[in-house]
């Protein structure tokens, strides 16, 4: 299943890109599988995604919990909780 | 009305309020966001989600139309570098009394705030920069609206 990913803000930095194609095994089923997934294959993604507590997701640009599953995702962004207004 | 913007360049306070003000309403109300200056801040940068904040925008402005009886709404974030006293997001809201006017406008400052994708980087005078983290304030401002 290939999935687009984006990053934004300090996750973007961290990691080093803004994008990537990515195509996870099918034991990642939830949000925070692909997170965990993301963070054992990349130096730059396990800092990045070392706080949970600081880190958001969307599916297809909407705004999901950690245990959404990821089936049927097309497009997943992880970013830092906003600070907008 | 509901008129919600996500734009580069600045825009103009009193053209916003004049379109709320015509629309016949006992009262508009508004907030600026502007940038605050101090501490050696050089610039603001906001990232976005350019498939996704205008849309989170609307959302929530379709939420304040649907809470509390409107006659217009105007809502304009700027995305990009700015520097200090620059504005940074206008709210605008027309009602026929003061309350919903007053009471819709700080909603939807609180939720843009906590739920449209916009990050701000600050870069201060000696080169170094900082991610603007989150305010658990912020979250208790939104949570007093939930109902």
């Amino acid at each position: 299943m290939s999935l687009h990913i984006l990053y934004f803000a300090r996750v973007r930095e961290q990691i080093g890109r803004s994008e990537e194609d990515v195509d996870p095994p099918a034991t990642v089923v939830s949000v925070a599988d692909l997170v965990d997934w993301l963070a054992g294959r990349d130096p730059g993604a396990a800092v990045a995604f070392a706080d949970r507590a600081r880190l958001r997701a969307a599916i297809d640009n909407v705004f999901v919990d950690f245990d959404a599953p990821i089936a049927g995702a097309r497009e997943i962004a992880l970013f830092p909780p906003v600070t907008g207004g | 009305m509901r008129d919600v913007r996500l734009l580069a360049d600045d825009f103009a306070p009193g053209d916003a309020l004049a379109r709320l003000e015509a629309l016949g309403g006992g009262g508009v109300a508004s907030f600026t966001g502007i940038v605050r200056g101090g501490d050696g801040l050089a610039e603001l940068l906001l990232e976005h989600h350019p498939g996704m904040t205008l849309a989170r925008m609307e959302a929530i402005a379709a939420e304040a139309a649907d809470r509390w009886p409107l006659l217009g709404l105007i809502v304009l974030h700027r995305y990009g570098a700015l520097v200090p006293g620059d504005r940074i997001v206008f709210v605008g809201t027309a009602a026929m009394h003061r309350g919903a006017a007053l009471e819709a406008c700080h909603f939807l400052i609180d939720w843009l705030k906590t739920s449209a994708p916009f990050w701000k980087r600050e870069r201060f005078d000696d080169g170094r920069t900082r991610w603007v983290e989150s305010r658990v304030e912020d979250d208790a401002a939104v949570a007093r609206w939930n109902r």
